[in-house]
């Protein structure tokens, strides 16, 4: 492969980024997702979860169904702060 | 040279394996389940002077002048940087407060201010001036990112020869009388121990239970979990809210400005008691809370979108200062450090692994005030500082 290419289009991780970590010894997906900010972003990793588990399941020789899942956090879309607290006169 | 075990791989259990290998001393760093996983990897990211009394503020002085150099230190790029913290009054008599704290903190060489609102505004773009009178403005004090400062004391360690290990958990000890002569540890579902020089417990939250398998009283050292929440916004434009800001009247209610990727991140003393050592469910009551405060300080956040919230422990002790100390023989402790974990890790690690590897520290660390035998004698310091 050429070029970049990008796992995390939210926050613009790579995949050579990625495996450079794991290549380090990082192969915790909690751990991995903070260290480069992978499912932190606006989609909350829906695009790039996945892929860094196949990248992980790879690399790692695990089964893609051993490698847990990262917590997922509410809220699950991005909510605009006026609807949570209310009119100007609440 | 000796073996040390240290129970914890937080931010303070990782710091002090790493103090402790340049030391040279062995060290085996037990991590219950994948590193940062307690209330590190959940931090505002906040580091600050500004306490109210002399301990926290000779220790916080130290720490902070350890963080300005430790990027060079530890070789990674941490984002450490000196944006500030400003306290905001509503009152006049939190202005006298503040007058007090500022004499105090300028006595041991923190620059604390008092400014004006004209100020404050230059300083954060998108305040609200109406409701306060004055500020309390420390430019020395700043934020860093948790997660990378966590893994630059983690590789730096391990290059050091620390045997790092995750996914572990420590469920007991091997005594010879008061002494602790192994740990005993399970992985992959095998228990199995290992011999050891000294101890170190640095579980915060669960480190009762700890001290319980070390053979002590579970509320020797009573520390409660507290939930405590954040929310952060999407994105903003850099410079918005560089500063920690917080009217500590408001709920001790704050906002800060992610320095990795501009979100403002907000928070409040909203708590819950955790219901158990694994309760992390955020609150919607809390969402609302900490938004109505956040938009009063800073009211153009009305128009950003939420993207995440979380919560996390302050583990918090009666008078919300750690217990920093030797608890028996070959046994320590440090933990219970409610909201201020974070920032004093650099010092307080030094400072422990000084203290198991020679006695005695340089760290202008007070250990009668954080004496971990304190709670037991019904003797309390004055409450820290403590805000969110
Ligand atoms: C929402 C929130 C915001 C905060 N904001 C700030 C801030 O702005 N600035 C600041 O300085 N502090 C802040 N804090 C506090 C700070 O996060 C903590 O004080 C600090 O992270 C404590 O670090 P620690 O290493 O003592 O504990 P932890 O990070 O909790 O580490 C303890 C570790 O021990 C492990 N463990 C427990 N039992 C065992 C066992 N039997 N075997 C092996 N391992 C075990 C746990 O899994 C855990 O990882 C905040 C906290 C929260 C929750
Ligand atoms: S693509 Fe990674 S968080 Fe959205």
């Amino acid at each position: 492969m050429s070029g970049k290419v990008i796992i995390c289009r939210c926050n613009d991780v790579t995949v050579e980024e990625i495996e450079a970590l794991i290549d380090e010894g990082v192969t915790d997906i909690e751990e991995i997702k903070r260290l480069l900010r992978i499912g932190m972003g606006p989609c909350q990793g829906r695009t790039c979860i996945p892929l860094v588990m196949a990248i992980l399941a790879r690399k790692t020789g695990k089964k893609p169904d051993e490698i847990p899942l990262p917590r997922a956090r509410v809220p699950i879309r991005p909510v605009r702060v006026e609807v949570l607290v209310g009119g100007d006169d609440e | 040279m000796s073996k040390v075990a240290i129970i914890g791989g937080g931010i303070i259990g990782v710091a002090t394996a790493y103090e402790l290998a340049k030391l040279g001393e062995e060290v085996i760093l037990f991590e219950k389940n994948y590193f940062g996983s307690g209330s590190t990897f959940r931090c505002a990211t906040g580091i600050r002077a500004q306490f109210t009394d002399e301990a926290n503020i000779r220790l916080m002085k130290y720490a902070v002048e350890r963080w300005e150099k430790l990027e060079e230190e530890l070789g990674f790029d941490i984002n450490f940087r000196q944006t500030g913290y400003l306290f905001l009054a509503t009152s006049e008599e939190e202005i006298e407060a503040f007058k007090n704290n500022i004499r105090l903190q300028n006595k041991f060489g923190v620059p604390t201010r008092l400014i004006d609102m004209d100020e404050a505004k230059e300083i954060v773009p998108i305040l609200n001036t109406e409701p306060f009178l004055a500020g309390a403005w420390n430019p020395k004090d700043g934020k860093a990112n948790p997660f990378k400062t966590l893994f630059a004391y983690l590789f730096r360690a391990k290059e050091l020869g620390v045997d790092a290990r995750e996914h572990t958990e420590v469920v007991g000890f091997e005594h010879e009388g008061d002494v602790i002569t192994a740990v005993k540890f399970r992985s992959n579902g095998k228990v199995e121990s290992v011999k050891v020089d000294a101890v170190l417990n640095a579980a915060n939250a669960w480190a009762p239970l700890i001290n319980e398998m070390a053979g002590l009283k579970r509320d020797l050292v009573p520390i409660t979990a507290y939930k405590h929440q954040l929310v952060k916004t999407e994105p903003l434009e850099r410079g918005q809210a560089e500063p920690l800001v917080c009217p500590p009247s408001w709920d001790d209610a704050y906002i800060i400005q992610d320095g990795e990727d501009g979100g403002i991140i907000c928070g409040a003393g909203i708590e819950h008691r955790a219901k158990s050592l694994d309760d992390y469910e955020p609150t919607y009551d809390f969402l609302r809370g900490v938004l109505r405060y956040a938009t009063m300080i800073a009211p153009p956040l009305r128009y950003a979108h939420i993207v995440r919230q979380w919560a996390g422990f302050y583990a918090k002790t009666p008078d919300k200062n750690p217990a920093i100390g030797k608890l028996l023989d070959n046994f320590y402790i440090a933990a219970g450090f409610s909201g201020h974990g974070f920032m004093m890790a650099p010092a307080v690690a030094q400072a422990m692994a000084e203290l198991i590897a020679k006695g005695r520290s340089k760290v202008p660390l007070d250990w009668e005030w954080y004496d971990p035998y304190r709670f037991g004698r019904g003797e309390l310091r004055s409450s820290a500082f403590q805000i969110g």
